[in-house]
């Protein structure tokens, strides 16, 4: 049985976590290949559909990366964004989910090193976890083993 | 609007339970507006039950739709070419809704997703109060403009209680006394003589307690 | 007020004859067996002109005030009995007046009741058909139209004294007093207060009263209760709501040593009695010795109210 390597999908603001990730890049910082970044123009975007869908398509674990508090483009994105992951942690934990394979973070586009930081921190908390239940490919898997 | 809240997850899945597909109904009116039963509550709570039923084995499909209103008979038909893709209609619409559905579709299961709550409003995005109890009879003149049925926890007519205090409630610290606010009101508005003319006992009739309730428009009758 | 007595009870009796009256209070048992309240008459009796039979207080399940109003008078003692609106329809209200009354029950307290929240059945639905006015309204009603709510002739009225309470320390303070002339209007007979412990405040809603001439209309008791210790005096001032506890009194009871708590929680008492006495418009005391019966005597002694007259 090959190890589990998780699915970790991380929602990054346009305006500093994207920014960030690309700024990892150009330092040649490194970070697990596992995370699969989906670009927001905000995480005021952010609406427990999103993180529920991609549970539901089979991540591992999931994170919201937005700019620092007070430092939103929008204002206050980041902070509509805080409460809807909480909120998405209960909804996740009563489908049977560990709420800690939810998170959000925050940092500007000038932390390179803080976005491998947490990249490197996430994934091996979910490595820790283990596959999500509804991770097709472990979940059959560990069936068969 | 009508305010419900979503019932605890695991009350939804055990009233699901043997029934394969189904179909999660929204409802474009109050529950939308108030948070709980449009259609994106439609679309989280049915990922929600995928994910929970697809973990424990038991997959279940699901057509998730929501329409303007279930109250209404003219929408309601436009859910019934999905009906035989489906065993059972999870509705997320307020208590009259799921009521309105079960008569209408003979023979399919109708399940509420929502306690129904009150009658009310919102203070702020998310935050929403009661504020009538729809006894029938409205006295918010005498009463500047508050409702007592609805705001006093004792429903008192004719002042507060001796557990006011601060301006709060005696069952709780963080719910307003309405006999205050009333007071405040009228004192505002120079009617303070109003306070004294005995509230006569009440007709409770236009109230539930009369039994079910109907409103006609005659002039809409054919 | 009129030659005749309206209900003939003692405490009608004692007030009409513009003697200071007494009453007195008595919590009926979470069980069914009667000594409870015997034992319980045994220390009160005599010791005031007639005791409150209280209803399911604090919201907590007891034995009926009416049953319990009956074993006191087999006990030769005189009940108030007391009424919520929690627990009873208009239906059941009216019939448990006539109930109370045929039984020789001849005085009734009108209350709407603490809300269930507090009590041992927090899941219950409450009623509150009637509010505590519209219940004096209703009993007037029947006492003195022999009509029925509905409107319907009652062959063999009721004859009760009608008793209300009232609560001067309450909010807003400014409606106090019209509150009070509401129940007046309503028909009330006495009113009992909430225990006073701002004397000041209670002197000022006093003042008002007799402004209003509402003293010559309704007999006023004043509530009085003994603290037990400071924990008890600390719990009524920061747990009870309604209730007014001035910070000169918690610090007279804390200042005082442990054992003798106790006993300066009755001197307390005494001495508000002695006040409210002197007060115009105050027509009696209601002593509320809370799980405490066996002060009520020694209170009512030392305040000078012993022996009560016999009329």
């Amino acid at each position: 049985m090959s190890e589990f390597e998780p699915i970790i999908v991380a929602f990054c603001c346009h305006y500093c976590a994207y920014g960030a990730a690309d700024l990892a890049g150009s330092m040649r910082l490194e970070y697990p290949p596992n995370i699969r970044v989906v670009r927001l123009p905000c995480t005021g975007k952010v609406t427990p559909v999103f993180l529920l869908r991609a549970f539901e398509k089979g991540a591992d674990g999931v994170y919201v990366a937005g700019c620092l508090e007070g430092d939103c483009h929008f204002i206050h994105g980041n902070l509509v964004a805080k409460p809807r992951v909480n909120f998405t942690k209960k909804l996740i934990q009563e489908v049977g989910l560990e709420p800690e394979r939810l998170e959000m973070f925050n940092m500007s586009a000038a932390m390179g090193p803080k976005f491998a930081e947490v990249a490197r921190e996430f994934y091996d908390r979910i490595k820790q976890l283990g596959p999500s239940p509804l991770n097709k490919k472990y979940h059959g898997a560990s069936a068969a083993a | 609007m009508v305010i419900g809240e979503r019932k605890p997850f695991d009350e939804i899945m055990k009233m699901i339970e043997g029934h394969n597909k189904i179909m999660v109904l929204g409802c474009g009116g109050c529950v939308t507006v108030c948070l709980t039963g449009g259609h994106d509550e439609v679309r989280v709570l049915s990922s929600q039950l995928r994910m929970a039923r697809d973990k424990d084995g038991k997959p279940v499909e699901i057509i998730e739709k929501t329409i303007e209103r279930q109250c209404d008979p003219e929408y309601i038909e436009g859910v019934q070419a999905l009906l035989p893709e489906v065993d059972a209609i999870l509705s997320m619409a307020c208590g009259a809704g799921v009521n309105f559905m079960a008569e209408t579709y003979s023979g399919m299961a109708v399940y509420p997703a929502l306690n129904t709550t009150f009658v009310g409003g919102s203070k702020k995005e998310g935050y929403y109060v009661e504020r009538c109890q729809t006894c029938g009879d409205c006295k918010l003149y005498f009463t500047a403009g508050i409702c007592p049925i609805a705001r006093c926890s004792k429903s008192l007519l004719n002042g507060p209680c001796g557990g006011s205090t601060k301006g709060k409630c005696e069952i709780d610290s963080e719910v307003d006394c309405a006999w205050q606010l009333i007071i405040d009101r009228l004192k505002s508005l120079n009617q303070m003589d109003r306070y004294e003319d005995f509230m006569a006992v009440n007709d409770w009739r236009s109230n539930r307690d009369g039994g079910p309730r109907k409103m006609i428009r005659e002039d809409f009758q054919r | 007020m009129s030659e005749e007595y309206k209900s003939g009870s003692k405490l009608e009796k004692v007030l009409r004859a513009g003697q200071f009256a007494v009453t007195g209070e008595c919590g009926p048992p979470r069980g069914a067996d009667p000594e409870v309240i015997k034992k319980k008459c045994a220390l009160l009796k005599d010791k005031a002109d007639a005791f409150n039979i209280t209803d399911n207080q604090t919201s907590v399940v007891r034995m009926s005030s009416i049953a319990s109003s009956v074993i006191m008078m087999q006990e030769g003692m005189e009940p108030v009995m007391q009424m919520v609106c929690r627990d009873r329809n208009r239906i059941a209200i009216q019939s448990d007046i006539l109930g109370g009354a045929a039984l020789g029950v001849k005085n009734m307290l009108c209350l709407s009741g603490d809300h269930q929240k507090f009590g041992d059945h927090p899941q219950s639905k409450n009623v509150f058909d009637l509010d505590s006015i519209q219940l004096i309204h209703t009993v007037k009603k029947m006492r003195d139209e022999h009509k029925f709510l509905g409107g319907d002739e009652i062959k063999g009225a009721p004859k009760l004294f009608i008793g209300a309470a009232e609560n001067p320390f309450a909010d807003p303070f400014e409606i106090r007093v019209p509150r009070l002339a509401k129940k007046v209007a309503a028909g009330v007979d006495f009113i009992q207060t909430q225990c006073i412990f701002n004397l000041p405040k209670f002197e000022e809603w006093m003042k008002q009263v007799v402004d209003r001439g509402l003293h010559e209309k309704v007999y006023i008791l004043g509530g009085v209760t003994p603290f037990k210790s400071f924990g008890m005096a600390k719990y009524m001032a920061n747990n009870v709501p309604g209730m007014d506890v001035p910070e000169e009194l918690l610090k007279r009871m804390k200042d005082t040593p442990k054992e003798k708590q106790a006993e300066e929680g009755i001197n307390i008492a005494v001495e508000t009695c002695f006040k409210l006495k002197e007060m115009k418009g105050v027509a009696g005391v209601h002593l509320m010795a809370i799980e405490w019966e066996e002060k009520v005597g020694e209170i009512a002694q030392k305040a000078g109210f012993l022996p009560r007259p016999q009329l």
